[in-house]
């Protein structure tokens, strides 16, 4: 079974090298945004690519040590969460190429204040803290590390629905920005995905850990 | 000579019946229950005070690693160990609440309640349908019919059949391994018994014959209490509802087969299945 444990902890490092390439797409898609800066934007869209090969080297790796390790208890444990963290973790990236895409194809500067009024900044540093977090729960495979997470994306939610009537607010005090605020709407819409993501995958190291189920149920 | 004619009878005679050991009424539910079981061979305490339950109409693996005492602990059940020699038993065993210990119980008649297959397929020399009928004929029925009916229901149960039913004088040797096994299967349901004990019943087989035999398992165990001994870890979450694991003569953990190989509560039973110890 040494083989099977050698195997294991390939998969453990390739997930924390997925982990560690989507915080800094995530990371290089806020700059990018914030600075409208369009040469990282442009290595966020070509980086993508590799973040697709990684996802697909984990699920197949994922593939092969389930058919031929027929894997138990913790183990099993340990697969099911990998496919999913892997999952959410693409996702993530898919959103950092959306954001720097935006950047990319619109060529006017957002107007800082509305990052302002939207506490733009805090909703990344909090995504950033999060991010921290979970890849510090992962390697050390620390629950409670893990669920402090749930409590930061509760942050997310607010800056979320408190958006729509701030950036209302702003396009009523200027008509001009109507463009700008939308982009920003959607941009902070995919934010707070970003978040549930995250949550997601504390809730993946738990089961993992603990083999506590924590989905749809409600966390303090 | 004859001194000893008239001890053996006079035992006989004080000896509990068929009936007596499982009341028919609870044949289809036979349930074991162990209580505080130790067991020594000479100075070697193999079975390390053992409490176990065992539901009627399930299918229970014992797994470990080897010389851990889930055989010896298995053939417990139809006393097979009594005759090993220094073989000594302290605790209660009770199928369908009799205490199988105790002194006036007939082993040969609890043998036709428990019924047990070994490692190896071990068929008689004889033709198939002889050896179907052997328990039966020891069994004192003599009913042409009634052995013909059993001996088919019996290969059908057991899937051989439809196999076998053109050439039922051939010898048993000359099936297949997987065929022997499923005949001894057979052999051990003719006598209609309630338990059936498997001791590692498909480590001689290939898949094939081992995917048969995982199937003929858990079609049986709508009419019998069946546990098995197994070193095939996928095997007993396959195919049993409860998992026992021991190790050096403990019952380490006991639970149902679905928390044993997603999320044991002990962390040597988890070492064990996930093949870190063991």
């Amino acid at each position: 079974m040494a083989n099977a444990q050698y195997q294991r902890n390939l998969l453990n490092e390739s997930g924390a090298e997925m982990l560690s390439l989507c915080t800094s797409q995530l990371e290089k898609a806020k700059d990018a945004f914030l600075n409208h800066d369009c040469d990282l934007a442009e290595e966020v869209v070509l980086n993508e690519v590799r973040v697709n090969a990684l996802d697909l080297r984990i699920e197949k790796s994922c593939e092969k040590f389930l058919a031929l390790y027929n894997p138990v208890a913790i183990d099993l444990r340990f697969i099911m969460a990998i496919r999913k963290i892997n999952f959410d973790l693409e996702r993530i990236a898919d959103h950092a190429y959306s954001i720097s895409k935006y950047v990319i194809e619109v060529d006017e500067k957002i107007p800082p204040h509305l990052f302002e009024a939207l506490q733009f900044q805090t909703m990344y540093d909090t995504i950033v803290k999060m991010l921290e977090k979970i890849t510090e729960a992962y390697e050390n495979k620390d629950v409670k590390v893990a669920r402090k997470v749930f409590k930061k994306d509760k942050i997310l939610d607010r800056i979320n629905a408190e958006s729509f009537s701030v950036l209302e607010a702003e396009i009523k005090k200027d008509n001009n920005i109507i463009s700008e605020a939308l982009l920003l709407f959607s941009v902070i819409k995919k934010m707070e995905r970003v978040g549930d993501l995250i949550k997601n995958i504390a809730e993946e190291i738990i089961f993992y850990i603990d083999a506590e189920v924590l989905k749809h149920k409600k966390k303090k | 000579m004859a001194k000893e004619i008239k001890i053996i009878m006079k035992k006989i005679s004080t000896q509990v019946p068929l009936d007596k050991i499982i009341d028919p009424s609870l044949k289809k539910k036979a349930k074991i229950e162990v209580k505080d079981v130790k067991v020594w061979y000479e100075n070697f305490n193999a079975i390390k005070g053992i409490d176990m339950n065992i539901k009627p109409n399930t299918v229970t693996a014992f797994i470990g690693p080897s010389g851990c005492g889930k055989s010896t602990f298995l053939r417990l059940f139809n006393r097979m160990n009594d005759y090993v020699e220094g073989f000594k038993m302290e605790g209660k065993i009770k199928i369908s609440g009799n205490n199988i210990y105790k002194k006036n119980i007939n082993v040969e008649e609890l043998r036709k309640e428990i019924g047990m297959v070994f490692q190896k397929p071990n068929p008689f020399p004889k033709s198939i349908f002889d050896n179907i009928s052997y328990g039966l004929k020891i069994q004192g029925i003599t009913d042409k019919k009634l052995i013909e009916e059993r001996v088919i229901d019996c290969l059908k149960q057991v899937a051989l059949w439809d196999e076998v039913k053109d050439d039922l004088k051939k010898s048993a040797m000359a099936l297949s391994g997987g065929q022997q096994q499923r005949l001894c299967i057979a052999r051990t349901l003719a006598v209609q018994p309630s338990i059936i004990l498997m001791d590692e019943p498909t480590s001689a087989l290939d898949p094939i014959s081992t995917a048969k035999i995982e199937e003929l398992i858990f079609k049986l165990k709508e009419k019998y209490t069946i546990v098995i001994v197994t070193h095939n870890m996928q095997q007993a979450s396959r195919i049993s509802d409860y998992t026992a694991f021991f190790y050096l003569g403990e019952l380490i953990e006991y639970d149902k087969t679905k928390t044993i190989f997603t999320n044991p509560e002990k962390q040597q039973t988890e070492n064990y299945i996930t093949g870190r110890f063991g």
